[in-house]
């Protein structure tokens, strides 16, 4: 061992974990899992009606069939029959009514995919259609809701109104986005020694696969083992809605002792799993002559789909941001998740932020509109500030100056006033084509807003070769969680990335994990895999203090694989060595972590209280061209600021940006999810829905992550970095709307998402055609 | 001769029992156990299953494609080279530069999409014509990522390719392409064919009327894929000589059925804007590398992006049968909805486009939701004459998307012809187009939309040519028409 240790790799750009996997297509992903001999096939059978009930189901035709095993209905189902991740008011498989298009009502299990189909085909259900409501409208009409209605409110509205010299009133429809992860929903069950199951799924949350298996099957938990590989991308598709496919296989595979797999193909995934919710925003907002908020008022109204799911907690983050970067001295907000007859819709990246965001932007767009104001001053003059201007509609305190000193930098890094002039001019002189720029403010809240879920575990296993498995409760779903990880455990114990291995996420080496989501995996994992090395690193000091006859173990360091007394590096012994010294002397190489976030609490009753560790902030702006005949528009460039603590890997993070920015973009642009009149989604492939692609992408893309920010009781200063960036797509509206004003002056009435024939629309409109 | 027979990762591997319309994605993960590729869609618009296929008969030598291995049914394989993800290095060799760039540049990240995105680089690394910054965006078209936001894979592209390193997949390049005997392929009753000459490809064609011609299979994959359809017999024309372009003694062009999209769009990317301007637009690399001339046309599907373009240029189809070769001109094709003037045991054997007069104005648009790798909703090819006394003396606008079948619009045609080469006369003409066509209302976009755009493409058409005969496009256009430059003197044109 000669020269100086190799520095720790936090904080330094890295390639992905997997990245080598992923190039030479070795990274295994549960469907590439051959399965053991005799492995069957399963394939649901659903309902075609979004809403009917079931007054016949035969099965003699499929099972008939040549390489038909099984066909399973409700009543086969031997432990618990409704499943869901908070209520459970699923049922698994329909017993005598359906109420969405997808709706599984059987399964059939076949010795070849093939024959699965083909007995799935043959399956016959006798409907008798119901009435189906299926937007948002309906539901309101019919008042159906899911829960209670949330309420968050404050000040003297009436007051603030009577002060109020401008008020703008509208309405705010954000669309549906298919997740369209690249890999859909798959799973592997096999039948193991001792009544044990074991599950491999893609999925976001292994532990709820893993309860609602046993739960399917009639079995404790511990006969239940869930094994995550990695997943082709989540984004909250894969938080609660892998489970229904995975609880079918195991269905079929409790009934033939044979393991069994599941796959949707992208028909299937698209058209019978749950998507972001739309939502309808009715808003009222007062401004005095300045443009300063004085009050705000709106109602929230999501469509949840048939189920609970996720919609409670995915309302309350929408009422959380409806502020976004905004103090708002009055104001009452209300939420209500409607309940209608489409397939659930769920998590996804934002989980609602994004859509209560929209609607103080569009509050924002229509006052600069109107009064021909910049749309960036008019909201860095509603920013929060101090004291009491630093308090959200829920009571928590914002702290202001990160996104002042966000936007100062961007505002003089993306030349915005220039920029912004330039564009006025070339849009007075070009006919058909007009330029238009906007800004995005990101103030995004960290953790779940349930407070329990803020925890973490992780088993770190130190061998006496001096290599290391690492295990924690956090799924890899491509945001590189697993190169964190294995970033903070390198630099606990001092060894080199290629001494640790991250291991399957596995629900038999930590128990009771969140889901991976909230943005919240490398915050609560992280800490829980230092808190474990911590505790083999501390062990391992007292062997190698005596190894170096050190003075005693604090004096002891742990760096690139080696260990030596602080200040005196050349006398150092390799790690391998202190781990065999302490096998040797039988000191135990392994360890639990755990991790609790501190100070978490709301009290819904009051709609007050403190939902967020911390806020995550950021900084967008966005040039577009937009062609006046045809509706098509350009990125032309983008500038994001965006704030990641002191971020563990800066390359990682770079990508979370660019990446959730892309599909913020797309969410309110190029993507839309169509359903015909009977509720059956029509786009269900990327032949028709269209995801942004290579051109989409902007040439000119300028990320840079905030500089000197590291974030006080997060691991190593880091933040969270998932969702949070997807906000900045929302400057696409801005932009897009300030380029329409090229078109004729005054308020924009704009659809959404912004597709071409919704920009036509908006364009001829303005121009008074 | 009993079984497809091709190279896979530079092995020979016979396929003997499969069923002729498998496709290569679902036999190399199922049969061949190689899960590196993936499945994203099985509907060619994707990327993630994307192989690369060794293209000896392309117009610049022989070359490395990258294709959608969810659109190749086994039959087109026969006789054929295939590299697929595991086949680019092994476990004790240095990745191949295509994966080593993707690390560095940390253009992964869920990785499902990789193989594919590699597979894509894989190709670009050895090609010699991508030359033109766009080209990249169109190398890459076909990939969809729905993690990186592309800025990684953009400059992993732009690094690798045309490196072209002296490697084992350079010098398969230069290696003989021997020919392998035709295919007459019987297996569970479903015949497969890939006849090397017209004698066996209209013996099959006479015994077997409803026999299923596979071109590229752009098409007829999702046939397979998404309806599950059956085939009794399949012929793929592949290994007939249908292939290619030639320039005529008048300057006209004669391009062979199954020549490739992206053959002809390098083909006429100086002299034939307009119908490069389709091209780029059209599908995605993938889909261009298989996709053919013939399959487009014989599809006769309403919103084929060829066809509009063929109207404007006149274009006259070669067909051929037992009996020989007949002429049909385009505009007698098209019969009705997805019917063609194709005979029982005829072929479309070459399309030959006319020398565009010096007098003409063209140009060609396509808009459809997304840019790159979408299907239209409104292409046209947009032609006018101009006389030395500024009158128009012919027109011809063809559409797509707006009628049962590819059509003209003779409404608009019949407003300019002897009225002068004026941004009245397309104002008048975008008018009359609302009666040409009664276009539907889809998931592309309504028939108001539909209606106003072809009504607005023809006035942008006189902006875009009243300076520039045939205007090749922009590098990153905002739309499908060029940017007018603001200081064009046909502002009025706007309103
Ligand atoms: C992802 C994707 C994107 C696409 N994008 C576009 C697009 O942007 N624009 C567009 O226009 N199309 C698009 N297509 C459709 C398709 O790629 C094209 O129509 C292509 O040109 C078809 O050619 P092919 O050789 O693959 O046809 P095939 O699928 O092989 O054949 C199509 C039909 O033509 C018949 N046929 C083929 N060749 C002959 C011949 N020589 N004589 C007689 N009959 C013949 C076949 O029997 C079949 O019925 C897309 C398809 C996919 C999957
Ligand atoms: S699987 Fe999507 S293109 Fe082939
Ligand atoms: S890396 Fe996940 S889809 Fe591209």
């Amino acid at each position: 061992m000669s020269g100086a240790p190799k520095p720790s790799p936090l904080h330094r750009s890295t390639e992905h974990e997997s990245a080598v996997q992923h190039v030479t297509g070795r990274a295994m992903y549960t469907d590439d899992l051959a399965g053991p001999t005799g492995t069957l096939h399963a394939v649901p059978v659903v309902s075609p009606h979004a809403h009917a009930r079931i007054v016949g189901r035969h099965k003699a035709k499929a099972l008939a069939l040549p390489g038909v095993v099984a066909v399973l209905f409700a009543d086969s189902i031997p432990g618990h029959g409704d499943i869901g991740p908070i209520v459970q008011d699923e049922p698994l498989l329909a017993r005598d009514e359906v109420f969405c298009v997808g709706h599984p009502v059987a399964v059939v299990l076949g010795e070849t995919l093939e024959a699965a189909r083909t007995g799935a085909a043959a399956v016959q259900v006798d409907y008798e259609p119901l009435p189906a409501r299926l937007t948002i409208d309906a539901a309101i009409e019919a008042g159906t809701f899911h829960g209670k209605p949330h309420v968050i409110q404050r000040g003297d509205r009436d007051a603030a109104w009577a002060r109020a010299a401008h008020t703008v009133e509208g309405e705010v429809r954000s669309p549906a986005q298919d997740h369209f992860y690249l890999e859909t929903h798959a799973s592997l069950v096999v039948p193991e020694d001792g009544g044990t199951w074991k599950v491999t799924c893609s999925t976001q949350h292994p532990s709820e696969v893993q309860r609602e298996v046993a739960s399917v099957l009639g079995v404790g938990a511990h006969r239940v083992v869930c094994e995550v590989p990695r997943m082709g991308g989540g984004f909250g598709g894969k938080e609660s809605q892998s489970t229904p496919w995975a609880c079918l296989a195991a269905l079929g595979a409790w009934h033939t002792g044979r393991a069994v797999k599941i796959r949707l193909d992208r028909a299937q995934d698209m058209g019978w799993t749950g998507k972001r919710h739309p939502f309808l925003g009715r808003y009222k907002a007062g401004f005095d002559a300045q443009g300063v908020l004085l009050v705000f008022e709106a109602e929230l109204f999501s469509n949840g789909g048939w189920s609970h799911d996720l919609s409670l907690p995915v309302l309350d983050r929408a009422l959380f941001h409806l502020d976004n970067a905004c103090y708002v001295p009055a104001l009452r907000f209300e939420g209500r998740a409607c309940n209608t007859h489409l397939p659930s819709n769920t998590a996804f990246r934002g989980f609602g932020g994004p859509q209560g965001i929209l609607v103080i932007e569009d509050a924002l767009n229509r006052l600069a509109e109107r009064l021909g104001w910049d749309p960036a001053e008019l909201r860095a003059r509603n920013f929060y500030g101090d004291a009491p201007r630093d308090r959200t509609p829920y009571g928590q305190a914002v702290p202001a100056p990160r996104l002042l000193r966000t936007w100062d930098l961007l505002r003089a890094s993306s030349e915005y006033a220039a920029r912004r002039a330039a564009i006025e001019a070339f849009n007075a002189s070009s006919p058909f084509v007009k330029r238009g720029i906007g800004v995005q403010f990101v103030k995004f809240g960290i953790s779940f807003t349930k407070a329990v879920l803020n925890q973490a575990g992780a088993l770190v296993l130190v061998y006496s070769d001096g290599t290391v498995q690492l295990n924690h409760g956090g799924t890899e779903m491509g945001q590189g969680l697993h190169t964190k990880m294995l970033t903070v455990c390198a630099h606990e114990l001092g060894v080199p990335k290629d001494r640790v291995r991250v291991m399957t996420t596995a629900t038999d080496k930590v128990p009771n994990t969140s889901a991976t989501a909230a943005s919240s995996g490398s915050d609560l994992n992280g800490a829980a895999v230092r808190d474990a090395c911590v505790a083999v690193r501390e062990r391992m000091k007292l062997v190698a203090a005596e190894l170096l006859g050190a003075p005693g173990p604090d004096s002891v360091r742990f760096q690139d694989g080696r260990v030596f007394v602080e200040g005196a590096q050349e006398h150092c012994v390799d790690f391998a060595q202190v781990a065999l010294e302490c096998w040797l002397r039988q000191i135990s190489l392994s360890a639990t972590g755990f991790y609790r976030t501190p100070g978490i609490a709301y009290d819904e009753a009051k709609g007050q209280g403190t939902p967020f560790y911390y806020f995550a902030y950021g900084a967008s702006v966005l040039e577009v061209e937009l062609n006046g005949l045809t509706g098509e528009h350009r990125l032309l460039r983008a500038d994001i600021l965006h704030d990641v603590g002191d971020s563990l890997i800066p390359s990682i993070d770079r990508g979370q940006v660019e990446g959730a920015f892309l599909q913020g973009y797309g969410w309110l642009t190029c993507e839309e999810c169509l359903w015909d009149a009977d509720g059956r989604a029509t786009t269900v492939g990327p032949s028709t829905y269209k995801v942004p692609a290579v051109g989409e992408a902007p040439l000119d893309f300028r990320v840079e992550l905030l500089p000197e920010a590291a974030q006080e009781g997060v691991i190593h200063g880091s933040k969270a970095v998932g969702e949070p960036p997807f906000i900045h797509g929302i400057a696409a509206i801005t932009a897009l709307r300030h380029a329409i004003q090229g078109f004729g002056e005054g308020e924009v009435t704009l659809e959404l998402p912004a597709s071409p024939e919704h920009l036509l629309r908006a364009i001829e409109a303005q121009r008074g055609d | 001769m009993d079984g497809v027979r091709f190279t896979l990762n530079g092995a020979a591997v016979t396929v003997t029992d499969a069923t002729p319309q498998t496709t290569l994605l679902d036999w190399l993960r199922q049969s061949a156990h190689l899960t590196g590729t993936k499945e994203g869609c099985a509907e060619g618009d994707c990327g993630a299953c994307t192989v690369a296929l060794l293209d000896t008969e392309a117009p610049g030598g022989p070359t490395w494609r990258a294709i959608n291995s969810c659109l190749v049914l086994l039959p087109q394989l026969h006789g054929q080279s295939i590299v697929t993800v595991e086949g680019l290095s092994g476990r004790r060799e240095p990745l191949h530069p295509a994966q080593q760039i993707m690390v560095d540049k940390l253009g992964s990240q869920c990785g499902y999409c990789t193989p594919g995105v590699v597979m894509s680089l894989f190709e670009a690394t050895y090609r010699k014509d991508l030359g033109r910054p766009w080209q990249l965006d169109d190398q890459l078209s076909g990939n969809l990522c729905r993690c990186t936001g592309y800025r990684p894979i953009r400059e992993a592209a732009e690094a690798v390719a045309g490196t072209a390193p002296a490697d084992g997949f350079a010098r398969a390049l230069q290696a003989d392409a021997s020919a392998l005997p035709a295919l007459r392929w019987v297996h569970d009753g479903a015949e497969a064919h890939v006849p090397t000459d017209f004698d066996h490809l209209f013996e099959v064609l006479a015994k077997h009327p409803d026999a299923r011609l596979v071109a590229g299979a752009t098409d007829v994959g999702l046939d397979v894929t998404k309806k599950g359809a059956r085939f009794a017999c399949m012929v793929s024309l592949h290994a007939l000589p249908l292939r290619g372009i030639v320039r005529t003694a008048e300057g006209g062009w004669r391009i062979g059925a199954t020549t490739r999209l992206s053959d002809l769009e390098l083909a006429v990317q100086d002299d034939l804007p307009a119908l490069a301007r389709m091209l780029r637009f059209f599908g995605s690399r993938q889909i261009k590398n298989r996709g053919t001339v013939g399959g487009n046309l014989c599809n006769a599907s309403p919103i084929g992006d060829l066809a509009p373009v063929l109207l404007a240029l006149d274009a006259t189809l070669v067909l051929r049968s037992a009996a020989g070769e007949r002429r049909v001109g385009i505009d007698d094709f098209f019969l009705a909805y997805r019917k063609t003037a194709l005979g029982v045991g005829e072929i479309l054997a070459a399309v030959e486009i006319p020398p565009v007069p010096a007098d003409a104005r063209l140009s060609a648009y396509k808009v459809s939701k997304r840019r790159e790798m979408d299907i239209s909703a409104v292409a046209c090819g947009l032609l006018v004459r101009v006389g030395a006394d500024g009158l128009i003396t012919h027109a011809r606008f063809g559409f797509g998307g707006m009628a049962a079948t590819p059509a003209r619009a003779a409404a608009a045609e019949a407003a300019v012809i002897g009225q002068p080469f004026s941004a009245g006369t397309f104002a008048a003409a975008a008018d009359a187009s609302r009666q040409d066509f009664n276009p539907l209302s889809d998931h592309r976009g309504s028939a108001w939309y539909r209606a106003t755009v072809a009504s607005n493409l023809l006035k942008g058409f006189f902006h875009e040519v009243h300076s520039e005969a045939a205007p090749a496009l922009a590098d990153r256009p905002s739309g499908t028409l060029l940017t007018p430059s603001p200081a064009t003197p046909h502002a009025e044109a706007a309103r």
